[in-house]
């Protein structure tokens, strides 16, 4: 299959934003799955819920509601215009942030899992031969979770790809910027002539999605046998 | 004196508690199942924090609740077999040997081959059988360099002749190593075969 420039330039696009997304939303997603699941404080269940909004609430107000953080009058907007005198509006940063908000909760759940199957009797044993906590995570928390923080990101990356609503409330459908597959094709389908395109990008779309997929899931069950992938 | 314990912790409904003062050798914890022998083993190595009381092992205070103390369980220094081997899966029985050794490390040749466990040195954790695990807990204990060394039922689950295997390197941990032991089992036939003194519970 024979992709143009300008498709290539936008599977390039889906990448960067989707890869910027996952790099973003790692270090946010581990805290919070640790919190989830160790944390033992109250509100625990309301973060929980919290963390797991983008995923039931209509993408359009998730986008909306980062319209209203992220805006010129916003507070993150006003922010990030006055310190280092930037705007994500339109821009395929505000891409990457909509795409990471959006796969947060498919990431934290993965990494969650992955932290509660650390058998936490390891953890005590590794205590007892004079490890300090610090070492413990490092030496066996950590490395045994290590496949499921993986999968969870290839999954997050995946969802990335495929986020629509919320990039197209949030940052519009600005082609070269933030105009990703899904939105090339949404723009491709209401041009006449478009179909080709779109039967070109909606391929690569599934292709990249299975690879994905298929690599969470062969991950993930690397986890559960309790190896090591690193 | 090796051990002088006094603890007493809550558990649901009941109370878990015990005292005693050891001397060297072997002290086993003798007593049916569900009197909360392994919380008093985890009470000693600070996984479980007594409400009440005292653990003092080898003179040295590690818990004491009226003075507030309590030592980390990684700075207590006390070598803790625990009834399943506890092997981390992702590193090689060396990898694991060795997880406890500090600077000056232990004796490496003559608690490997005192346990008899060389030939699995390269071998992952889960590819071992249930006696092999077992020892190469004992000898990752040992070569953390403990003062003390805790056992919890080190014999369960094994087959007889494996038990056997490991009552013999348990007694020539007892004799050699001069590393004196606290045991937990309801075996009395383990209890006679390796004890110094016998706690009833």
């Amino acid at each position: 299959m024979i992709l143009s420039a300008e498709e290539w330039g936008i599977v390039r696009l889906s990448l960067l934003i989707g890869g910027t997304a996952m790099l973003v939303t790692l270090p946010i997603a581990f805290v919070l799955a640790w919190a989830l699941a160790r944390g033992r404080f109250p509100g625990r269940v309301l973060l929980d819920g919290i963390v797991h909004l983008p995923l039931v609430v209509p993408p359009v107000v998730t986008g909306w509601a980062l319209l209203l953080a992220f805006g010129p009058a916003g507070p993150v907007g006003r922010w990030l215009a006055d310190w280092f005198g930037v705007s994500v509006l339109f821009r395929w940063t505000g891409a990457a942030i909509a795409a990471a908000v959006m796969a947060l909760p498919l990431v934290v759940r993965a990494i969650r899992l992955s932290i509660e199957a650390v058998d936490p009797r390891l953890e005590q044993a590794a205590r007892t031969l004079g490890a300090g906590r610090a070492r413990v995570f490092a030496t066996i928390t950590l490395p045994l979770c290590a496949p499921g923080i993986l999968a969870g990101m290839v999954l997050g990356f995946a969802r990335s790809i495929g986020e629509f609503g919320a990039t197209i409330t949030f940052v519009s459908n600005v082609p070269g910027e933030t105009a990703t597959l899904p939105l090339a094709i949404y723009s491709a389908l209401q041009r006449p002539g478009g179909e080709d395109m779109v039967w070109r990008l909606a391929s690569v779309s599934v292709v990249l999605s299975l690879v994905a997929l298929i690599a969470s899931e062969w991950l993930a069950r690397r986890m559960g046998r309790g190896l090591h992938v690193l | 004196m090796s051990f002088d314990v006094d603890v007493a912790v809550r558990r649901g409904e009941g109370r878990i508690a015990a005292r005693f003062v050891t001397g060297p050798g072997a002290t086993v914890l003798f007593g049916p199942s569900g009197v909360g022998k392994t919380t008093i083993l985890q009470m000693v190595a600070g996984l479980v924090r007594p409400e009440s009381g005292h653990v003092r092992v080898g003179g040295e205070t590690l818990f004491d609740a009226t003075a507030r103390i309590d030592v980390r369980p990684e700075h207590r220094r006390i070598g803790y077999v625990f009834q399943e081997p506890r092997l981390f899966p992702h590193r090689r029985v060396a990898a694991n040997l060795r997880y406890g050794m500090g600077r000056g490390g232990g004796d490496w040749d003559g608690i490997i081959a005192m346990l008899g466990i060389g030939h699995l040195l390269d071998r992952w954790p889960r590819s071992l059988s249930g006696g092999e695990a077992r020892r190469v807990a004992i000898g990752r204990a040992l070569l953390s360099d403990p003062r003390v060394l805790l056992l919890d039922e080190p014999l369960s689950s094994l087959d007889r002749a494996r038990r056997g295997d490991i009552l013999d390197a348990l007694v020539a941990v007892r004799d050699r190593s001069g590393i004196p032991i606290l045991m937990v089992t309801h075996d009395p036939e383990e209890a006679e075969r390796i004890a110094t003194a016998i706690v009833r519970l």
